[in-house]
């Protein structure tokens, strides 16, 4: 396929990815911040929040401080973030107008419908809760239903595969973020360990990333930093975990050598990062340190980015 | 101006045959029904996202074409007229762009002026005595017909160089009969959905000889912000090819290669939807982002086909449509079937005068225009607009032709206020491959929505209809 269609598959899915993490992001801050406060903390959730979204430093050449209105519109609505959910969607559509031919008509209408919607309905923003309520479950239904399109109607062939690679690398840059911003709550050495404050930050956690239910699944345990850490790193039964993230990022990049018959430096380096992963433990991982450790997987995994470019998008 | 010819009511009262079984269904039909089907039209257009992008209009950079749901309905007999009219005269284009590129006799025969070809814009003097494969210069032609009478169709212009419409013409039937069912089962209306197949055989047929086993096609595009996207990717879906954009494909050794994600992979045959002068910036235009530097060469090489060949511009010139009838004669030795309109070449200084003196009667186009653009509409300009025009005409005869107001036949469309007889017009689109020329039963039916409009360019407002050819 050319590699331009890949290239835009690939951003695609990425996009769509993180508009829907960032409605995750922005539904989990909103929960936090409702608590009364001695549940909370000092800390800035919206603050936060834009450090999981990765934009807090531009989010500040503009903006004197954050809160809820002016965070919401910045991730949600606003033209100046490159990223924001209506960036995300709009650079999606624009993407899948230039691929319309490699994507299924059931992808291009969740594209096509959502990108209307946004202009019809939410071009104004939203003015209250409840329309905000409304704006996140539309990013997040929008996204269910273009993966569930692309993984019911797409031919097995490498366009599937490249917009599955920039799926799940997007999925483990996020889950990697949020870990990253919240590791200082995950640190066993830190006081009040098991009290209020943790409790709702590792619930938020949890939230932000869809697996709330699952720990409990998972552990038939309270909410414990070590355990959560756990689900999300290296526990490959959870889809948004890193560990399962590589599983299929190797699989489809193993898949895409065998099509095409050779194998490369992508293969090489998405394997090592999952060799990684499923030879450590939290053990190691907290002796480590968890911070050092996050920082270097999210390197290793926007290396492999640079290393699929090479490879086959340019 | 003559009275617009009305394909559905013969004066007096009576039905034409191929509409009788229509007008029973719209009597049953109520107005409200009809109204929601229309509606439902136009969301499975907007989601399927059938847009053309209108230039220079920052409001809304993606437009939908309105589409009426009362199709335009012709019958078999004179279908059949029709097509064998079309094919008569492509083969007649065909011959002519080989000629003009080659031997020139039409020139020594002194049918056509010699200035009206060297010292035309779009002449391409690098396709002199340039071979292109089985001699196929315009693969895709777009004719444009009207209707003045029960007996004639007229053609109004020739396009030979990138005609559009004709995802319009296959997207409008599957809407149809998804809308429409039943009025389908009280009809037999031939298809149009071999329309993709068709053209692929024939890209494939007039592959360059250098193309090894199975030839590779490609649909060359300008890309997603041009005004026909929409259609580049449809048919590149159809057809199953590669959407290409200039950045997508690199000349080596004089073969055309595109970049995939398994290397470079030779392409043999290029539909393109790019203009000549964009084609190749070390050919024609410099400054040209969108097309492949080298591709001339690869295809002075004999590497490549591109489809439409390079230069086929002459031949739908407005200033050449004129000569189309002794074009025919020339090469065919056959009386044209499909009559032209009525013609003042405002270059020759007979023709001049009449029409300076006539300006409110005629239409005046621009030689090199389309789309609608730079025309005098005489019957509907204010004096000041006239006298403009008159101005121009006199400091530029050579780039004028006029034509009579003609009274485009009219069909049943939805309007505002019920259905009202609104103008159309007819564009079939006709291919050529190696072996032959085929065209698939229809076109696109475009529609003035305005009362009494005669424009029905998409760009300037106007509607399509589905096409029906019965089959009897």
């Amino acid at each position: 396929m050319l590699s331009r269609t890949a290239e835009n598959l690939y951003w695609l899915a990425r996009y769509v990815e993180r508009a829907e993490y960032l409605a995750r992001t922005i539904d989990a801050t909103l929960r936090v911040t409702a608590l009364p406060a001695a549940y909370i903390g000092k800390t800035n959730e919206w603050d936060s929040a834009l450090l999981t979204a990765g934009v807090a430093e531009s989010f500040y050449q503009t903006h004197e401080e954050a809160n809820e209105h002016n965070v919401v519109d910045y991730l949600s609505f606003s033209a100046d973030n490159p990223s924001s959910i209506r960036n995300c969607i709009e650079a999606a559509r624009l993407n899948s107008r230039s691929v319309r031919t490699a994507l299924t008509s059931e992808m291009w209408d969740t594209i096509n419908s959502a990108w209307i919607e946004l202009q019809a309905v939410w071009s104004k923003g939203t003015s209250t809760r409840e329309d905000l309520a409304k704006f996140l479950r539309f990013v997040q239904e929008t996204s269910l239903r273009f993966d569930g399109s692309a993984y019911r109607t797409m031919l097995r062939n490498d366009a599937y595969w490249f917009s599955r690679l920039g799926l799940h690398l997007e999925r483990a840059d996020n889950t990697a973020r949020i870990l990253d911003v919240k590791y200082h709550v995950l640190l066993p050495e830190e006081e009040h360990v098991g009290g209020p404050l943790d409790f709702y930050q590792w619930s938020s956690i949890l939230r932000s990333v869809s697996a709330l239910t699952a720990y409990h699944w998972v552990y038939r345990e309270t909410l414990k930093p070590w355990l959560v850490a756990d689900l999300l790193i290296l526990n490959g039964t959870l889809p948004r975990s890193l560990a399962s993230c590589y599983d299929n990022l190797v699989r489809n990049l193993d898949q895409i050598g065998v099509a095409y018959g050779r194998q490369g430096p992508a293969q090489r380096h998405a394997r090592g990062i999952r060799n990684r992963l499923e030879h450590s433990n939290m053990n190691d991982i907290f002796q480590h340190g968890v911070h050092e450790f996050i920082q270097e997987f999210i390197a290793d995994n926007s290396r492999l980015g640079e290393i699929i470019t090479k490879q086959y998008l340019i | 101006m003559a009275v617009a010819f009305d394909e559905m009511n013969i004066p007096g009262g009576d039905l034409r045959p191929a509409y009788q079984e229509l007008a029973r269904w719209l009597k049953e039909t109520p107005p409200e029904a009809l109204e929601y089907r229309r509606q439902e039209a136009e969301l499975l257009f907007r989601r399927i996202g059938i847009t053309f992008a209108v230039y220079g209009d920052s409001e809304s950079t993606e437009r939908l074409i309105p589409f009426d749901v009362i199709p335009r309905i012709m019958s078999g007999k004179e279908w059949t007229l029709l097509e064998k009219g079309l094919k008569q005269r492509v083969r007649a284009l065909n011959m002519f762009l080989r000629d003009i590129y080659h031997g020139r006799d039409i020139l020594r025969a002194e049918i056509v002026p010699d200035d009206l070809i060297f010292q035309n814009p779009v002449f391409r003097p690098e396709m002199n005595g340039q071979q292109v494969p089985h001699d196929v210069y315009v693969h895709i032609a777009g004719i444009d017909i009207i209707r003045v009478d029960a007996e004639d169709f007229i053609v109004l212009e020739d396009n030979a160089r990138t005609p559009s419409g004709v995802s319009y013409m296959l997207e409008n039937r599957e809407i149809m009969m998804r809308l429409f069912p039943d009025l389908f089962a009280r009809h037999r209306v031939a298809p149009v959905e071999r329309y993709p197949d068709e053209l692929l055989s024939a890209l494939r047929s007039v592959a360059p000889n250098s193309a090894s086993g199975e030839p590779t096609v490609a649909l060359l595009t300008p890309g997603v912000y041009n005004s026909a996207y929409y259609e580049h990717s449809f048919l590149a879906d159809k057809l199953g090819i590669e959407l290409v954009e200039g950045r997508d494909l690199i000349v080596k050794n004089n073969e055309v290669f595109m970049r995939t994600t398994e290397g470079v992979k030779r392409v043999d045959v290029i539909y393109r939807r790019v203009d000549d002068d964009f084609l190749d910036p070390l050919t024609f235009r410099p400054d040209s982002a969108l097309g492949v530097p080298g591709l001339m060469s690869a295809y002075a090489a004999g590497n490549i086909t591109l489809a439409n060949a390079v230069g086929t511009g002459i031949a739908d010139d407005k200033a050449i449509y004129s000569y189309m009838p002794e074009i025919v004669k020339f090469y065919l030795g056959e009386e044209p079937i499909l009559k032209n309109v009525q013609t003042w070449r405002c270059r020759e200084p007979k023709d001049l005068a009449y029409v300076l003196d006539h300006l409110g009667d005629l239409v005046v186009k621009e030689v090199h225009g389309s789309g609608g653009y730079g025309m005098l509409i005489g019957p509907a300009a204010t004096k000041a607009t006239i006298e403009a025009f008159r101005e121009k005409l006199k400091r530029e005869p050579e780039g004028f032709i006029a034509q009579p107001t003609l009274a485009l036949s009219t069909c049943p469309t939805c309007t505002a206020s019920g259905l009202a007889p609104r103008h159309v017009d007819l564009r079939p689109f006709v291919l050529t491959g190696s072996k032959s020329t085929t065209i698939v039963p229809g076109g696109l039916t475009r529609v003035a929505l305005k009362e009494g409009s005669l424009v029905v360019n998409s760009s300037q407002g106007g509607g399509t209809k589905d096409t029906w050819i019965l089959d009897e």
